[in-house]
């Protein structure tokens, strides 16, 4: 057993009397995919939010490869190596596919604000570099055709991808896909679970994923975690998780569970 | 070679124009003129910071008074006398001026982006509205401490700095802001900056600094409205707080507004409407303003957008460079 890559130590947060998540433990090791379910409200985006520093844990740490990042502000624990995709799709609406993609590379630049400013060569091959590696990521994730398109232009379960697209130039170790598969028809889940399982063994990526559509959920997550009412109340493999009492109640009521 | 043949024809341009331009224009057209040229400098770089990064700041006139009286105090006090200086050692005068009132201009820029840096840095780690307010206050505070400072002149306004502005000055500093904020909007860094605009919170996911962000750009902006604010002392060789109070800062927001936010074209084309409009209205006398309001109203309506929207005229029309460089 390899070190974790991420590790949640007893993590709560606490919004005034509001636990939305308690003394939460998950250790993911690198190259794991796993999967975070519950029902509406549980603390699942909660939970993202803490990793990624948009919230910091009200107790607990959390660590990455072995050092704290709870505490550090979102933009270095991305830096850190850990991008993210949002539920409600957050894309840069003015910004061409390419742009959008080429925000999260930003953090590979090496030229300097001046030499930007002043359009220095060592910046216009930096900048070079940079869009072809952008364009790249787009081709990846199919949308080589898109790239000067706005962002807006993309139909939904193209924008989820962008969205993937984009967190993956920041070049991640860990990567965070808040319900990747919300609002796609079967056909794009199919492609979406086999681009997931691609682009894993394309970046040997780790990948931490809430989702609702068990048939998602089940079919590519080695290991699942269930949050009700911020606690964890059940971790394991997908047919654990499937015959697991505990998860029947929560998702559909005790009466059900017990009849 | 090409990188450098843009900034040769502009400097040549604006050499011979400086030269020729006096003796066709009468003074007033002139005046005129120079006005533009100033206010192309305030609206492009009032465009970096509520065009480019979305926040929105409205004391852009306090930035610009900073500049001013400390470029003309510094001139007053020791750039006379180094000019006079150098000018008995046997310097051209166009030369020692030249330098003198360049140092003033750095010194006036670096003064309102000392005080964008103040006012900057505690409102823009914070998202949201504040910078406005702040901003607001910011602009008032300047102006009623040199309207109460008797050593600047107060409310009797500050006479007598010489007139070493002119025509290349003025438009070589505005070809330098527009050149700058050109090679920004192209770059990674104009791109970070388009992306706290559109979605802050997504933009510092993807690990971009948005306070490190927000702030360069503001002290950015208020640098040039600084000298800006030198050039405007410069030319005038009189300055008075009357000139620098809140409207003065709404009349460059609506210059950024009307031209198109993040739309460097359009500041410039705006900057140059929105200042010969009041001149060319004169006609009507006491309707002036009402008409400049109307016609305000009009453009926002018909094109909500702004003038030139997000675009921007095609560079590579002029021979310039395009994003991702020449060979």
């Amino acid at each position: 057993m390899s070190a974790p890559l991420l590790h949640l130590e007893k993590v709560t947060m606490q919004f005034g009397g509001l636990k939305a998540v308690c003394d939460f433990e998950l250790a993911i090791r690198p190259g794991e995919l796993v999967g975070l379910i519950g029902p509406n409200g549980a603390g699942k985006t909660t939970v993202f939010n803490v990793i990624t520093g948009v919230y910091t844990p009200t107790r607990g740490r959390v660590m990455l490869d072995g050092a704290q990042v709870s505490g550090l502000k979102a933009n270095r624990i991305a830096c850190r190596g850990v991008t993210r995709t949002f539920q409600n799709i957050r894309l840069f609406p003015r910004l061409t596919c390419l742009d959008n993609v080429a925000v999260a590379a930003h953090q590979h630049r090496k030229a300097g604000l001046a030499s930007a400013l002043f359009g220095t060569n060592a910046f216009q091959r930096d900048e070079a570099l940079l869009r072809a590696q952008s364009l790249e990521m787009l081709q990846v994730l199919g949308l080589g055709d898109y790239a000067d398109a706005m962002a807006t232009e993309l139909a939904y379960g193209q924008q989820r991808r962008l969205e993937i697209a984009r967190a993956l130039a920041g070049r991640p170790k860990l990567l965070l896909l808040d319900e990747p598969a919300a609002g796609l028809n079967p056909q794009e889940s199919e492609e979406l679970m086999r681009l997931i399982t691609e682009i894993r063994r394309r970046f040997s990526l780790t990948i931490l994923l809430i989702e609702h559509d068990m048939k998602v959920v089940m079919g590519i997550c080695e290991r699942i975690a269930v949050l009700d009412y911020g606690l964890m109340i059940a971790e394991g493999s997908p047919s654990e998780i499937r015959s697991n009492p505990k998860v029947i109640e929560a998702y559909l009521g005790e009466d059900t569970a017990h009849a | 070679m090409k990188r450098f043949l843009a900034p040769a024809i502009t400097l040549v341009a604006l050499l011979a124009l400086n030269q020729s331009l006096p003796r066709f224009l009468n003074p007033y057209y002139f005046q005129v003129l120079i006005l533009v040229g100033i206010n192309i400098t305030l609206a492009v770089s009032l465009n970096l910071v509520n065009g480019f990064t979305g926040q929105f700041s409205i004391g852009h006139a306090g930035f610009m008074a900073a500049g001013a009286y400390g470029s003309a105090m510094f001139t007053m006090t020791f750039g006379q006398k180094i000019a006079a200086a150098m000018i008995a050692a046997h310097l051209p005068p166009v030369v020692a001026q030249g330098a003198m009132l360049l140092a003033s201009l750095l010194l006036g820029g670096g003064l309102a982006a000392i005080f964008g840096y103040l006012v900057g840095l505690p409102s823009l780690r914070l998202r949201g509205d504040y910078l406005a307010i702040v901003t607001l206050g910011f602009g008032e505070i300047i102006r009623v401490i040199i309207l109460n400072v008797d050593a600047v002149g107060g409310a009797r306004g500050l006479p007598g700095i010489p007139q070493w502005a002119n025509f290349f000055w003025v438009f070589l500093v505005a070809a330098i802001v527009i050149g700058l904020a050109v090679n920004l909007a192209n770059s990674t860094h104009g791109r970070a900056l388009f992306a706290i605009r559109d979605d802050e919170i997504a933009a510092e996911a993807l690990g971009v600094d948005t306070t490190a962000y927000k702030v360069t750009a503001f002290v950015l902006g208020s640098f040039f409205a600084g000298v800006a604010g030198g050039l405007f002392a410069h030319y005038l060789s009189y300055l008075n707080p009357s000139t620098f109070t809140f409207l003065k800062s709404i009349e460059v927001i609506a210059m950024v507004v009307l031209g198109g936010m993040g739309s460097i074209t359009g500041s410039v084309l705006a900057a140059i409407v929105l200042t010969l409009l009041p001149e060319a209205l004169r006609a009507v006398k006491d309707y002036r303003m009402v008409l400049y309001a109307l016609m305000l109203i009009i453009l926002m309506i018909t094109r909500p957008q702004g003038l030139m929207g997000t675009r921007e005229l095609s560079w590579a029309l002029f021979g310039g460079r395009r994003r991702g460089g020449s060979k």
